[in-house]
């Protein structure tokens, strides 16, 4: 029965399944999306309601990209968009009301988030708590911050260099900013997919103890990760800043959840070492698109926020039930 | 067989508190023979591997790869001395390729300006080359792209053994290697072992399965009580007498002197 034949061709199909499943599935889901939302509202299909579903997707998106990261190591960040929040009050009340020169205000502000990248690193790394517990404490700490730093105020009247990223290129539908996800998108494949550091991630979040004996740093790849997750975070804060034109002390709380949900959404699994940071780009569209499309049908935001959290669990669901199958 | 020594431990000592785990261990491995290792459990079994890998320091004695005194501080150490350990059950990751298991911590670059300057990996190389050492080794897998999750327990085993055998430039460690499988599996991973003897590695082999041991062995080293008891040969000692000298039933001084290798 099992001809060397027959065999090569079972593992070609389960290559082709897990080839299908690991890409395919998200994009499926986001073109099903897609149609739904279609004939459900008018202005659903339209460049101008794409173009302002990319804004919003571009700072989930870039949040995800540290998100993956970390969850590919088995890890969670829950501080990620509270940590966004002070990035961006960082820079608006520098620039805005401190008068420090806007480039040393972004390096200031991305400093910031990264050195909470760093604190959640070295907390899971060197004295071996869980990511969990570790980014629930810096989101409160991040969240406390930010509010007594901005007194709960917002900052307006920003530099105009400030929001930038949020202009459109040579006035088309496309502002700087979703650009600038692309390429971090780009960038983050690459190093996942073609540089020894990322198949390093994957194997730290698979088997730790297998990379371990292989001769792999597992503490220094895990820190570069958080310490990159940070950094992606000070990112996102700018474009956060851009889009909407104010630093805002309360921004960052659905973004939160939003990235979890984009990076499970995308196929990345949370028991970690599986996954692809392309699926979470997918992952932010498909949570970008439920939030323009239900927005379109006059939704209430309640039933957005509902809508997300049944998604994640089904996301997850389905994580486990094919991490048990392969087990 | 050769007669060079390629790894050589004398007095070995390692403590921890109160317990002596190694009490003066003694130990040589030729190149080109499988040494296997036997010995109750707390005789320093797997503290004497543990020293020889670098995953532990002994407190005293001294252990030489090629004549040469070596101080192993990590693992790290021992695998740039020549010497692959193959770990029980923890050797592989299950969702990665067998490609990049085989590859995993010593990937390869491409060649030019991708691989020094874009840190560009060579998959296909690393492809290419794990299907020639699988080859060699007579495993047959079909595709390097294939998850070491969709193996069988003896085929993970063989790409484990597999990465051992092509980096190490002088011994291999298995522990337990055999262990977890079942017989048809069991010999095929001891068949994988003789042909990296064969190839001129020394193969240090812990196993609790004595056939095994008796199958495979050139010598056997006896520990017990953190000491070297004997060194046996399996082609002219008896199992159960062998049994009996690792578990203090018996003497060696009392054994025919014909037995000792």
């Amino acid at each position: 029965m099992s001809t060397p034949a027959f065999r090569s061709a079972l593992a070609a199909s389960n290559q082709a399944r897990r080839l299908t499943l690991g890409a395919a599935g998200p994009l499926l889901a986001l073109l099903l999306a897609c149609a739904f939302f279609a004939t459900r509202s008018d202005r659903f299909l339209t460049g101008e309601n794409f173009s302002l579903v990319l804004q919003q997707v571009m700072v989930v998106g870039v949040i995800a990209i540290g998100q993956t990261l970390v969850i590919l190591t088995a890890g969670v960040d829950l501080s990620c968009g509270m940590v966004m929040a002070l990035g961006g009050i960082v820079v608006t009340k520098l620039a805005a009301e401190s008068g420090v020169p806007v480039p040393l205000a972004i390096a200031a502000g991305v400093g910031v988030t990264t050195g909470f990248g760093l604190v959640n690193g070295a907390l899971v790394t060197r004295i071996g708590l869980p990511p969990f517990i570790v980014t629930l404490g810096t989101l409160n700490v991040a969240f406390a911050i930010t509010q007594l730093y901005s007194q709960a105020q917002s900052v307006s009247e920003l530099p105009e260099s400030l929001t930038a990223l949020g202009t459109p290129i040579f006035g088309g539908g496309v502002v700087w900013g979703v650009l600038l996800m692309l390429a971090l998108y780009g960038v983050a494949w690459y190093s996942l997919r073609h540089t020894a550091w990322g198949r390093h991630v994957y194997a730290v979040g698979n088997a730790p103890d297998a990379a371990r004996l292989a001769g792999i740093r597992t503490s220094r790849v895990l820190l570069s990760v958080y310490v990159i997750a940070g950094a992606l975070y000070g990112v996102a804060a700018l474009l956060s800043v851009a889009r909407t034109g104010v630093g805002d002390p309360n921004a960052g709380q659905t973004e939160n959840l939003d990235a979890i949900t984009a990076v499970v959404l995308g196929g990345t699994s949370l028991f970690g070492g599986r996954g692809s940071v392309l699926g979470s780009l997918i992952g932010a569209l498909i949570v970008g698109v439920f939030r323009n499309g239900l927005t379109l049908m006059g939704v209430s935001s309640v039933y957005q926020v509902l809508i997300t959290g049944i998604l994640v669990i089904l996301a997850v669901t389905t994580d486990q039930l094919s991490q048990r199958r392969t087990a | 067989m050769s007669n060079e020594v390629i790894l050589e431990a004398t007095g070995l000592v390692k403590r921890y508190g109160h317990v002596t785990a190694l009490d003066g261990m003694d130990f040589s491995l030729r190149a080109g023979e499988v040494l296997a290792v036997i010995g109750d459990n707390g005789a320093g079994k797997s503290s004497l591997i543990k020293a020889l890998s670098g995953a532990l320091v002994p407190d005293e004695g001294t252990i030489r790869v090629d004549g040469r005194a070596v101080d192993f501080r990590a693992p790290m150490d021992a695998r740039r001395a020549g010497i692959e350990t193959v770990y029980q059950e923890l050797a592989v990751a299950p969702a990665m390729t067998i490609a990049e298991n085989l590859f995993l911590g010593r990937e390869l670059r491409r060649p030019g300006v991708a691989g020094r300057l874009l840190r560009m990996l060579d998959h296909t190389r690393m492809r290419e080359e794990s299907a020639r050492y699988l080859q060699e080794l007579e495993i047959g897998v079909r595709s390097m792209s294939q998850a070491v999750s969709t193996l069988s327990g003896g085929q993970r085993q063989a790409v484990a053994v597999a990465r051992s055998a092509a980096f190490a430039r002088h011994v291999v460690i298995m522990d337990e290697p055999t262990a977890a499988l079942g017989v048809k599996e069991g010999s095929q991973v001891l068949a994988l072992i003789r042909r990296v003897r064969d190839r001129g590695l020394g193969v240090v082999l812990i196993s609790h399965n004595m056939p095994h041991v008796f199958e495979i062995a050139d010598r056997i080293h006896v520990a017990r009580l953190g000491r070297r008891v004997a060194v046996l040969n399996p082609r002219s000692v008896n199992m159960s007498d062998a049994v009996a000298v690792m578990t203090g039933a018996r003497t060696p001084e009392t054994l025919d002197p014909a037995v000792l290798a």
